[in-house]
């Protein structure tokens, strides 16, 4: 699983960057969404894959027998994701926003605050 | 359980939630704004109090202990951090009456104003590595909506810029949260700290102290990563601008300085060298961006870069001179800084417009203006004995202290350039008669409710300089006893975590 788990990563890790050296805008923001989901994985596989083993305690013990899921990077994976979810609406709206202020799909034709 | 340590995270949260219900009243958020952002002030004044007479102040949320539950820790460096935040927010608010329009006022500017400076309250105070990530997301998110406030064509373009490479930031920063918490198996920073100190000379940690470098370094607009601080610092209402210049990189420099003497202090001859070259080439592409423009909040937007170099180097050199004279920078720039850009906003209501050729003239006209500006000015340059001056003066002795002559030299260089381009907006904008192009149109009425809402939020600032440089000794004493404690991170885990360290799988 964790070999998988990590060439999957990896991809969607190099479709981001590639994208986001695009010059399109809409590209640029499909690079980040591919990015934040691919952080998203790493963060998940971060602390091991478990199969089937659930971090329940059973009755009547004080911690759960032998190793399980951790459930903490799933809870991280879980903020991660609402908060990008945000981040990234926002920057869909920007993104129409910025079409209709400056007509163009291009950000080369973006240079106007730079020096 | 100190419970003060959350009130200057509450407070404007509170008040960014009581302006939001008061949408359609903006009398009511503007008496909120000011309000919220005293009694912030107030708080923070009480924090710094309290944790200067009883050391370093921890409060367990929800009552779960150290490393399970999340940990807000105020230590000295946090505590400074909050109260220049309090005065900072205080100041805008005021200058943010005059100056935001009804059109911004409307569309929420207020309540993001309070969120925002939740989340830079939340950054200085919390005592986890992930809270850490999310109290930078809520102050991004709000710097994202107030930057593109107005929508005006320049905003756009500047916003794309700033909201792309922060997210990138962002996602580096919680990638290397992510493969720490693989590694050490704890999110709470000072747990971090002890279970890392036990495993020294493993080549990951290595990498990810590289990683936090480049995710801090973005938003603290180091080189080579500050291309999109000077391409949209100048795009939104001057107040914004202001706020961003005093705060947002300062979180930056804030999380710089407490992973690097927190967390990965153990191999200082490769991070900390890195860091050493990082700030040289801060200071100098920064100061020499801002040499070849001609447009004033551009000049101070490249500034901000140029003394943010002067702060990493004083982490960077990590000797305890070099972490006072630091800590001191930092607290001398955010009131400089932010000064700086209100009075542009000034010269803006005035002459409608930032640009210096077409600016002129002002002294004659407005003395008391030029005087204004030429505190802030000098002392960003570091001209005695204003709070530059020392702030500069502990960082270079520092610098050749520790045999870094190379730095030393592009200190001072940086320091003589500063000066050069204020004297430059000094004699363009103040000092040189008004440019002749057939219509010299006259100044604008300003009512005397207006002037004093500006020149009220500047002269506090400048009066807040002087003080800093004529009685330097003791905020000296203040950076003294912070640097003390960010150079002795075993007192910071032992207020957090306890003295009896019950360490679970």
């Amino acid at each position: 699983m964790e070999p998988l788990m990590a060439v999957s990563i990896g991809v969607l890790f190099a479709c981001a960057i590639y994208m986001m050296l695009r010059r399109s805008i809409v590209k640029l923001v499909i690079g980040l969404m591919l990015l934040s989901n691919a952080a998203n994985l790493l963060i998940f596989s971060t602390a091991g894959m478990e199969r089937g083993r659930p971090p329940l305690v059973p009755e009547g013990m004080a911690a759960p027998a032998g190793s399980v899921a951790d459930p903490l990077p799933q809870a991280l994976v879980l903020t991660a994701i609402v908060i990008a979810f945000g981040v990234l609406s926002f920057s869909v709206v920007l993104l129409r926003r910025a079409w209709e202020v400056v007509r163009a799909d291009d950000l080369d034709k973006m240079k106007d605050t730079d020096t | 359980m100190s419970s003060q340590i959350a009130l200057p995270i509450l407070i404007p949260l509170l008040s960014g939630a009581l302006s939001l219900v008061f949408w359609r009243f903006r009398g009511m958020q503007r008496f909120i704004a000011v309000g919220g952002t005293a009694a912030l002030l107030l708080s923070s004044i009480w924090l710094l109090g309290e944790v200067n007479a009883h050391g370093i102040l921890v409060s367990q949320m929800g009552s779960w202990p150290a490393p399970f539950g999340i940990s807000l820790v105020a230590d000295l460096l946090g505590a400074i951090m909050v109260l220049l935040t309090g005065i900072i927010g205080f100041a805008v608010a005021i200058y943010s009456l005059a100056t935001i329009g009804r059109g911004h006022e409307a569309f929420g500017y207020f309540p993001l104003m309070h969120l925002l400076l939740a989340g830079v309250a939340g950054a200085f105070l919390t005592g986890d590595i992930f809270n850490l990530y999310v109290w930078f997301e809520v102050m991004l998110v709000a710097s994202f909506a107030l930057l593109i406030l107005g929508s005006e064509k320049a905003q756009m373009e500047g916003a794309i810029k700033y909201v792309t490479l922060n997210l990138v930031s962002s996602v580096i920063f919680l990638i290397a949260v992510g493969l720490l918490y693989g590694k050490v198996g704890t999110l709470n920073m000072a747990d971090i700290a002890s279970r890392l100190a036990a495993m020294e000379g493993d080549g990951m940690v290595d990498v990810l102290a590289m990683m936090f470098m480049v995710a801090f370094g973005i938003k603290a607009a180091a080189f080579p990563l500050f291309f999109w601080l000077p391409a949209s610092y100048h795009t939104p209402p001057v107040a914004v601008s202001a706020l961003f210049a005093g705060l947002l990189t300062k979180v930056g420099v804030y999380a710089l300085y407490r992973v690097f003497t927190l967390i990965f202090h153990h191999s200082p001859g490769y991070t900390h060298e890195i860091l050493v070259w990082g700030a040289g080439l801060t200071m100098l592409s920064g100061v020499l961006g801002a040499a070849a423009q001609y447009e004033f909040r551009r000049i101070l937007s490249f500034h901000i870069v140029s003394q943010i170099g002067y702060m990493i180097l004083g982490l960077a050199l990590f000797t305890p001179l070099a972490i006072i004279g630091g800590v001191f920078y930092i607290m001398h720039h955010i009131i400089v800084k932010t000064n700086l850009f209100l009075i542009s906003g000034i010269v803006h209501r005035l002459r409608g417009t930032y640009d210096l050729k077409k600016l002129g003239g002002i002294y004659r006209r407005y003395p008391w203006l030029a005087v204004l500006f030429l505190i802030p000015a000098l002392s960003l340059a570091g001209v005695p004995p204003l709070s530059g001056f020392f702030a500069k003066f502990i960082v270079i002795r520092a610098a050749i202290e520790a045999e870094a002559y190379g730095v030393t030299f592009i200190a001072l260089l940086v320091g003589l350039l500063t000066l050069y381009s204020m004297i430059k907006i000094w004699a363009e904008v103040f000092w040189k008669s008004a440019p002749e192009d057939g219509d010299t149109d006259p100044y604008p009425e300003i009512s005397h409710r207006e002037v004093w809402l500006v020149a009220a939020p500047v002269v506090a600032l400048a009066v807040c300089t002087l003080l800093i440089g004529l009685n330097a000794e003791p905020i000296h004493a203040l950076a003294e006893a912070s640097a003390t404690q960010l150079l002795a991170p075993e007192r910071y885990i032992e207020a957090v975590l306890g003295t009896s360290q019950e360490v679970q799988p």
